[in-house]
């Protein structure tokens, strides 16, 4: 396949893996941030292609992992209004909410719909007048300028009953975040698909600030191990920046038309990470002028605040302080088929993908 | 066919004069045969094994068309298919339709044909059959069960039990994967993909009976139908407790199924197909099957596709094309969509 078989050409990732293995003389930890890295490196088996002094840490960038379970449970409610349509990615439908999932609610009688594209939502809700269509958005700067774009869309054909619940998330905040609580890297493999909409400033000053090396990389093998080279040469020389990988793709300034869609339509808020917390000015909150399409403003219902399940140590996981072997729930009580935990529940979840490939 | 109605009726599964004419001039039309035409409650079969193989699948897929095929051939292929993977050979079915109120009486026809027209094609008999309406809404349009036998050699009786599979031996399968599964899919989802994916539905039997009539060496058969070929060969792997590792670049997956799965984040050994086996044999034995299976039209991409091995017994492992190695599991759920 054209694009896709020039990036997992063999020759070239064993190249790249000579030359890494060549110059890479420091201990040394990197982490992928977004779950469609972690997904890629076990998928490929790149960890085996990698010297013993380097160590990959899986990072927070699965939306649905960090996802809370309030949430989950907020749209599960919305799903029980009278007449409600839940509009959904698939990545949601199985994640469970403190007692039941999406899932479980279809099969006791909720409307719930599988998108492939939040514009859907709105074809439904044209279609199903007077009864509300929910669209529990999730992602970082990835798919919010999609969401932001239905709901401009939206306002713009005086649609009144599409609604987002948004848990969409900002990548720069929760990077930082981890790295102010002592989690101890060297360099950020940094996502391809959120910089090509924000661009690269704002990894300026993880590089300046903190002396640590980011490079932005796409998701097929050469890409990460070309990338993982780059960090190494920074590293190894001492002289950690911001350099791009993913140039196919990704530009210094981002996508300009996307980056205004999210302002025009978002701002910031302090915003809660399953198994990390409240992450200061880290969510993405509907702003006040598009507040018709806000499902919290419109449907707001009262949900309690779950607690972390026990013996789940997806937090630790999450912030690159542990490895899944380490928890005694996974692959015992913790499986994707019945997931305890943040990093079980999506497939692109470091548990699951290390339950799926490295078990 | 009756013209005085175009859509099913409660009343043609009623009993009375509208269903004996549906059934008359509708399944008696297509299906006829001596057995059948005798009406009887059960039908009086000869056999001509001592022992016979009997299985029974039901059809309840949407949309009810889709690019190679549609629910009435898929009903033939899935219950001979079943059949002939256990060694038998499949010679009657029985056919029963649970039908919508409203259902289009046009597009049964049209159903009811590629039915008659798959049996007759695989050589099997449709014997008996049954007809019920239900109200609208409280079944999806149209949902047909098949059951059928099989006449079972004493030779053939193990090749679905997977006996005597050791390290070395070999899986085979007869050409691309994911074709059923991802033309469903595109039919039944809005993405507008322009590839010419088309479902590989096929009745396998006339195939399977030349490979056992010429070899005594298959050890096990299997249809990868729902859960893909990655659902088989984990059962097989935990059945005979050794490994299993296959290569991925011999896996044979045509362009457009390719890119559906790339797009949709699939993996394609766990989708379905519907006109694929898988054969276990010894590595000097697979020459002569594979020969056999490249000889026959649905055979022609036959491909070694994996080993059974000695190492991570009870597992499956993909040996990938960049050189690395990953587990690979059953499928759990339906595969989904997924942003990222």
């Amino acid at each position: 396949m054209r694009y896709v078989d020039e990036y997992r050409n063999r020759e070239l990732i064993l190249a790249l893996s000579e030359e890494v293995k060549k110059i890479s003389k420091k201990e040394i930890t990197l982490m992928e941030v977004c779950g469609g890295h972690t997904m890629a490196i076990h998928r490929f088996g790149l960890h085996s292609l990698l010297p013993s002094n380097i160590r990959l840490l899986s990072g927070p960038g699965c939306p649905v992992c960090v996802s809370s379970q309030h949430f989950l449970d907020t749209a599960i409610a919305y799903s029980k209004i009278s007449g409600a349509i839940i509009t959904t990615y698939g990545d949601l439908i199985r994640v469970p909410g403190s007692v039941s999932s999406l899932e479980k609610e279809k099969a006791k009688g909720a409307d719930i719909r599988i998108l492939y594209s939040v514009l859907e939502a709105l074809e439904i809700a044209k279609n199903n007048p007077g009864r509300p269509v929910f669209f529990p958005g999730i992602g970082f700067e990835t798919t919010a300028p999609a969401t932001a774009a239905a709901i401009v869309q939206a306002k713009k054909e005086n649609i009144v009953n599409f609604f987002v619940l948004s848990a969409h998330k900002i990548m720069p905040p929760v990077m930082k975040a981890l790295v102010d609580e002592g989690v101890k890297i060297n360099g950020f493999i940094a996502p391809g698909h959120v910089s090509a909409i924000t661009g690269t400033a704002i990894y300026n000053e993880l590089a300046a600030g903190y002396g640590l090396g980011v490079v932005v990389t796409g998701f097929e093998p050469v890409d990460m191990m070309q990338a993982i080279l780059m960090l190494v040469r920074q590293i190894e020389s001492g002289t950690p920046k911001v350099e791009i990988q993913y140039r196919r793709i990704v530009h210094p300034e981002g996508n300009r038309i996307a980056q205004a869609l999210l302002i025009e339509v978002f701002n910031h808020k302090d915003d809660r990470w399953r198994g990390l917390g409240i992450i200061r000015e880290s969510g993405l909150k509907i702003r006040k002028n598009f507040a018709g399409f806000d499902a919290e403003v419109k449907y707001p219902v009262s949900v309690p605040e779950p607690p972390d399940p026990k013996g789940c140590i997806c937090g630790l996981i999450l912030r690159g302080l542990k490895k899944p072997g380490d928890c005694r729930l996974f692959a015992t009580t913790c499986t994707p088929s019945d997931p305890v935990g943040a990093c079980m529940v999506s497939g692109e979840g470091t548990c699951a993908t290390y339950y799926k490939y490295r078990r | 066919m009756n013209p005085r109605e175009d859509k099913i009726l409660m009343s043609h599964g009623n009993g009375g004069r509208m269903m004996h004419d549906l059934i008359g001039h509708l399944f008696l039309k297509h299906f006829g045969n001596k057995i059948l035409e005798e009406q009887t409650d059960a039908a009086i079969l000869p056999v001509d094994t001592p022992e016979v193989a009997f299985t029974t699948d039901s059809f309840v897929i949407d949309p009810l068309f889709f690019p190679g095929g549609n629910i009435g051939k898929l009903a033939v292929c899935g219950t001979v298919n079943d059949l002939a993977v256990s060694g038998a050979e499949p010679r009657y079915i029985s056919v029963s339709f649970i039908l919508e109120e409203g259902f289009s009486m046009q597009e049964l026809e049209v159903i009811v044909k590629s039915l008659a027209e798959e049996a007759r094609h695989a050589k099997v008999t449709i014997v008996t059959g049954d007809t019920k309406v239900v109200n609208r809404g409280k079944c999806d349009k149209l949902f047909i069960n098949t059951a059928g036998i099989g006449m079972v050699r004493k030779k053939d009786q193990m090749v679905g039990k997977a006996r005597n599979i050791h390290p070395g031996d070999v899986i085979i399968i007869n050409g691309t994967i994911g074709d059923h599964g991802m033309a469903v899919m595109n039919a039944r989802e809005s993405f507008n993909f322009k590839s010419p994916v088309i479902s590989d539905c096929a009745s396998l039997n006339h195939m399977i009976r030349e490979i056992l009539d010429r070899s005594s060496g298959v050890k096990f058969m299997r249809d990868p139908t729902r859960g893909g070929v990655a659902t088989v060969l984990n059962e097989l792997a935990a059945k005979i407790g050794h490994g299993i590792e296959i290569n991925e670049q011999a896996l044979p997956i045509s362009k457009g199924v390719s890119a559906m799965c790339e797009i949709l984040g699939f993996d394609t050994l766990h989708i379905a197909n519907e006109g694929k086996v898988i054969v276990v044999a010894s590595e000097q034995e697979s020459k002569l099957i594979l020969e056999i299976m490249r000889n026959h039209p649905l055979g022609k991409q036959s491909a070694v596709i994996a080993h059974i091995v000695s190492d991570h017994p009870g597992r499956v492992v993909l040996k990938t094309g960049t050189g690395g190695k990953r587990i690979i599991d059953s499928l759990t759920g339906d595969p989904l969509p997924r942003i990222c």
